[in-house]
């Protein structure tokens, strides 16, 4: 059954690294926010957010150790986001004259 | 059916009348998957719903800048910090509940189960702190909104700024609202869960249930990481 997808068993030494490795970048995201980077401070955050959540679902949401298929729909998932936020802003950045 | 007819076929897989396999899947495995892939589905949902609220977070941020700065510096940053270390820790001990039923340890998945519970109610605790703290302020949309009035002298806006900010506040309740409300459900659940596995109801291999728990509370989890950036540390350098 071990070498199912479905029943992978994660070391709790690597779930306590992850943990860690989440608190330093909390860390270091509150202390970016206090240096100034001018338009470096969001794309610094969300950078640093990224990587904390992808770190959260591979490891702490087995998706690394899970079927493929998961993969594909959390694929499919961010697909839909971007769309949604692509051509919002595609709209309302494309209309400087209203405000 | 003669004996002898049915000792020659293979034992099929899935008809060792396991009481947990439901009868339209062939094998323990084939069910567990479809269960984590329709979490992960529900999951996609979620996000698409939280997408609009990051969308109209990501467009008002662009139009009132500078409100969204000056409001955002008027939020407890070391409140929200101390709140993302409390979630990071309940998924850390949500991740060991799972690992202890795939174990087949009980009274440890109890615990982890417990321990994630009290850090969700802390995360909680310190909302409902925060709150009652813009409340108390009147930085709370409506009509007793007044971004100025309790803000020190040297953090004072214009008033078309000062009003402005009520949209980032706007977005600050809806936001946090809608994820303190997930983790409201999942505390609700919790519950549910450690009552379950108090009476034994999770054995190895039979605990699709937690583990898909799990991935719902790391999602809740994953969404404060956006939101504690995106509302806490718009700018924090006293240089702009």
């Amino acid at each position: 059954m071990a070498s199912h997808g479905g029943d992978h068993i994660v070391s709790p030494k690597l779930y306590v690294t992850i943990w860690i490795i989440l608190l330093i970048f909390t860390g270091l995201t509150v202390f970016a926010a206090f240096q100034n980077f001018g338009v470096g401070n969001p794309i610094i955050a969300l950078a640093i957010a990224v990587t904390k959540a992808t770190l959260v679902v591979l490891f702490f949401m087995h998706v690394k150790y899970s079927p493929k298929m998961i993969a594909l729909v959390i694929g499919c998932g961010l697909f839909f986001l971007s769309i949604l936020m692509v051509l919002t802003c595609s709209d309302y950045l494309s209309r400087a004259w209203k405000f | 059916m003669s004996d002898s007819h049915a000792t020659t076929l293979p034992p099929a897989a899935g008809h060792h009348h396991d009481p947990a396999l439901l009868e339209q899947f062939d094998t323990i495995e084939q069910q567990k998957d479809a269960s984590q892939f329709g979490m992960w589905v529900f999951l996609i949902t979620e996000i698409m719903f939280f997408g609009g609220l990051f969308g109209a977070y990501l467009i008002y941020r662009n139009m009132y800048n500078p409100a969204f700065v000056a409001a955002s510096k008027s939020i407890r940053i070391d409140l929200g910090a101390i709140n993302t270390a409390v979630l990071i820790c309940s998924s850390l001990t949500m991740a060991m509940a799972v690992h202890s039923a795939a174990l087949g340890a009980r009274k440890l998945l109890i615990l982890f189960l417990i321990a994630t519970l009290v850090l969700g109610g802390v995360f909680l605790g310190i909302k409902a702190v925060e709150y009652h703290e813009k409340y108390v302020e009147h930085h709370v949309p409506g009509p007793n909104f007044d971004f100025n009035s309790s803000e020190p002298a040297d953090e004072r806006v214009p008033a078309d700024v000062a009003s402005q900010t009520s949209i980032f506040f706007a977005l600050y309740f809806a936001m946090t609202g809608m994820h303190a409300l997930h983790m409201i459900i999942g505390a609700g659940i919790l519950i549910f869960l450690i009552y379950r596995a108090w009476h034994g109801a999770y054995p190895p291999h039979h605990y699709t249930m937690v583990e898909n728990f799990g991935l719902y509370w790391h999602f809740v989890d994953i969404i404060w990481i956006f939101l504690f950036p995106l509302l806490y540390l718009v700018s924090r350098s006293p240089v702009h």
